[in-house]
């Protein structure tokens, strides 16, 4: 059974490597990747995956649900709201009207009215899988196009949950022997009169929205505590898969209860930390739940009824793209827009596995039906990816709009972004001034206990180790102007500057040190925006020291800048010094020897009788000393 | 018995032996309120509100500053554009400050022979103190004649202490309900014999 196991492991992650990065040097996305490999690790070609490509479906569709709480987590409550008439229009739309026309189609070739309906339900549900991956990867999240296509699947994430309830009332045999099939995944939902089930999703979702904010981000909090790494992980995946158990067992599809799990966690500081954390694995899972899709295919059947598969596969995408393009035009989105709609949903998506099992589980599809609808909906899956890259290449450059790239409304706002890390003392009074004039940086933190209190403060801070490349990036690296390093542990604001300077040069670096030392250290990172913490500080300090024994403040203050300017010059200065090898004994001796130095500098420069402006006393002088000459 | 407010401009102070010398003289007086502006404000960041709200409490204000480049130190012209703001100083609604008094007191390290048609400075100090004077006037005050120090460098320490003498004269005046005529028919006011008792 292990060596098996191994086996399988093997064989489907050397597929992935091999077809996946094949894909992406010849510039084609990484879904087509996947399939590909799903493809040629299949039964049909080198066969090392039999039957069980159903049970890895199973398995991988998790990944499926992974993705839905990540996207949850990027989407905040008030945004949710403020989505929910597009969530309701565009995607009621969207499903009621293909599923209106597929089911004229189907009864024209001639099929039952009920198993009619059932493939219309499910040729309507397009692929969250492939559609949210498409447009993560391509960044368009933010633009008209992607929030369109977000919402019709949140949408057939929501109706799904129906059509499912439905299916049983369909089904013209008795109901058990469908139970006895799918007892797992709809045990309470069966057993349950409609009001019972409506009130229970209803509790749940409810336990879900409670849970997020009185259990699951008290025991964030506890974990970060521990200090121990693998402890979040295991915690994020522990929220996860509590989500997907409750949802399962009333009946919703986990794949809605993650999304809603993200939400309610999205405006927690675990935010960032939960992102970087699942983000890998979710991508290994969808991966995996697309070499599933590929392996799924079964040329058999395609084999046996070429033209019937073709000519349905066709008509079904082409049926499911008008009714998009006619949906993206009554909600007045642009050409292109409309168009990257059109193609990215345009599929039947993973739904239709689930949808087309339970009905012929429930003796509402015959065995040949249902593996031709099967053949269908993994054949558009595959064409997706495919059908996306000809829009991409051959139809929207000849549309002529690029906004899919970027509107230049969203450049400059993103070109503003300022990353903050370290909200200790000196880091809150550097975003409370910046917030003051409107800046709001995007915080990390490390101390769990202050992100706490500072976000009761109403600051947006997240929690998370700021010298990992992935935090940096989902905190958004790639977009930002500025990045500040608050922080006074000089080996974190090392790690920082080296990543930052390697991976994201344009990023502007603004660093807070200690002391000289440190100072040093940072200049011969090439840093060039260092702000010492003590240096203003102790000079205020002194020239109040001085007001109070009867010196004047402007002079003071003329003075305090006139030192500063010099002691930035003499660092700079220091800085270009050879080094000699850190160790303790060497630092201390060294910083004693520049202490010296410093005051032998100020010394020499006699520091404060320099200044001869507006002094007549030195007028006078001058003039009697022209004078007597 | 009137107000004075006394806005002193001197960006060092320390080292001006004629002004230390007439301010030394300032008795703590109720009636003056000395305001030394580079002190209060070594950032030059004015506090608008406190000044306004000074200026309202007095009668009369008195420009006290050294004469640099024809014209005050640098944070008395900051002040100028800071306080005396549209509709408050001037304007329809600028009324707060009408009917008060106002003059410079100087001083100078040119002598008074340079300040005229002929002398190296071309013109006399009260033609440079134009601009003072018409701030004065758009504000509805009434303007005297400035009180000068002259020729600084060269006074002796009996000569300064002259000048603080009439300085001293002068703010009594100053406080007293005195005749705006009885200051104004001159180029200086410490010319006038009635601060020379």
């Amino acid at each position: 059974m292990t060596g098996n196991l191994l086996f399988e492991a093997i064989v489907f992650l050397a597929g992935a490597i091999i077809c996946v990065s094949l894909a992406k040097r010849v510039g084609l996305s990484s879904v087509i990747g996947y399939l590909l490999a799903g493809i040629l690790i299949g039964p049909y070609v080198l066969g090392f995956i039999g039957e069980e490509g159903e049970d890895i479906l199973h398995f991988a569709e998790f990944g499926v649900v992974m993705m839905l709480f990540l996207i949850g987590l990027e989407i905040e409550p008030k945004n949710f709201w403020k989505m929910r008439k597009t969530i309701l229009g565009m995607g009621g739309l969207q499903v009621g009207l293909t599923m209106l026309l597929t089911y004229g189609l189907f009864v024209l070739l001639g099929y039952d009215s009920i198993v009619a309906l059932v493939i219309a339900m499910a040729v309507s549900l397009s692929s969250t899988a492939i559609a949210m991956q498409t447009i993560k990867e391509k960044g368009m999240m933010e633009t008209t196009s992607g929030t369109s296509s977000f919402s019709i699947l949140l949408f057939q994430d929501i109706i799904v949950i129906f059509m499912l309830g439905v299916l049983p009332l369909m089904s013209n045999s008795n109901n058990d022997t469908a139970t006895l099939d799918h007892s797992e995944d709809l045990s309470l939902l069966e057993s349950l009169p409609l009001g019972f089930q409506t009130l229970a999703i209803i509790i749940s979702v409810a336990l879900i929205v409670v849970a997020g904010r009185y259990l699951i981000v008290p025991m964030l909090r506890k974990v970060a505590k521990t200090g121990v790494r693998e402890l979040l992980i295991a915690a994020a995946f522990l929220i996860v898969f509590a989500i997907s158990y409750l949802m399962e067992f009333v009946g919703i599809s986990p794949a809605l209860g993650a999304f809603l799990g993200g939400v309610v966690l999205s405006n927690s500081e675990f935010k960032h930390e939960l992102e970087s954390t699942l983000e890998p694995f979710k991508n290994l899972l969808l991966g995996l739940f697309f070499m599933a899709v590929g392996a799924s295919i079964n040329f058999i059947v395609i084999a046996k009824n070429p033209l019937t598969i073709g000519g349905i596969l066709i008509a079904v995408i082409v049926l499911k793209a008008i009714v998009l393009f006619v949906v993206g035009h009554m909600f007045k989105l642009k050409l292109d827009q409309k168009l990257l709609l059109t193609f990215n949903l345009s599929q039947i998506g993973e739904f239709a596995f689930v949808l087309l099992s339970f009905a012929f589980g429930l003796n509402i599809l015959e065995q040949e039906q249902m593996d031709i609808l099967l053949v269908i909906t993994a054949l558009s899956m595959s064409l997706t990816p495919i059908l996306g890259m000809i829009n991409e290449r051959f139809i929207l450059p000849k549309v002529g709009t690029k906004e899919f790239i970027k509107r230049p409304m969203d450049h400059i706002a993103k070109s503003q972004k300022v990353i903050l890390v370290g909200f200790g003392h000196f880091g809150s009074t550097v975003g409370r001034f910046m917030r003051s004039h409107g800046v709001e940086a995007t915080i990390l933190d490390f101390d769990s206990n202050r992100v706490d209190f500072l976000r009761k403060m109403g600051f947006e801070v997240y929690y998370g180790d700021a010298t990992r490349l992935d935090l940096l990036e989902s905190a958004g690296i790639a977009d930002a102007k500025l990045l500040i390093c608050a922080t006074n542990k000089i080996a974190v604001a090392k790690a920082i500057t080296k990543i930052v300077k390697e991976k994201y040069p344009h990023v502007e670096l603004m660093v807070r040190t200690k002391n000289r030392y440190d100072a040093y250290e940072l200049l011969n990172l090439d840093v060039n925006n260092i702000y010492r913490e003590t240096l203003d500080t102790s000079l205020a300090l002194a020239s109040d020291a001085l007001h109070k024994l009867g010196f004047r403040k402007y002079t003071l203050n003329r003075q305090v800048q006139n030192f500063i300017k010099y002691d930035e010059a003499s660092l700079r200065r220091l800085a270009a010094e050879p080094k000699r090898e850190e160790d303790y004994v060497f630092k201390a001796r060294k910083e004693i020897e520049q202490q010296e130095k410093s005051l032998e500098e100020d010394f020499k420069r006699g520091i404060v009788d320099f200044d001869n402006h507006w002094d007549s006393e030195h007028i006078r002088k001058q003039l009697e000393k022209s004078n007597e000459t | 018995m009137k107000k004075i407010l006394i806005i002193f401009a001197h960006p060092k102070f320390e080292k001006s032996r004629a002004n230390l010398a007439l301010i030394e003289r300032l008795k703590d007086e109720s009636h003056i309120t000395f305001h030394d502006l580079y002190e209060q404000y070594p950032n030059f960041h004015i506090d608008v509100n406190k000044e306004q709200e000074l200026l309202e409490q007095h009668d009369v204000i008195i420009w006290h500053h050294p004469f640099y480049w024809y014209s005050s130190p640098a944070i008395l012209k900051q002040w100028q554009d800071m306080v005396l703001e549209f509709n408050w100083a001037y304007g329809p609604e600028g009324k707060a400050l009408e009917g008060k008094t106002v003059m410079n007191v100087i001083t100078t390290g040119g002598t008074r022979d340079v300040y005229c048609s002929e002398g190296y400075n071309s013109f006399t100090v009260n033609q440079f103190l134009r601009p003072f004077e018409q701030t004065a006037k758009l504000c509805g005050m009434h303007y005297l004649p400035p009180f000068a120090v002259m020729g600084t460098h060269t006074l002796s320490d009996e000569d300064l202490e002259n000048y603080a003498n009439q300085y001293e004269v002068l703010l009594d005046i100053l406080k007293s309900d005195f005749k705006q005529d009885a200051l104004t028919n001159c180029f200086f006011v410490n010319d006038l014999p009635i601060l020379s008792n």
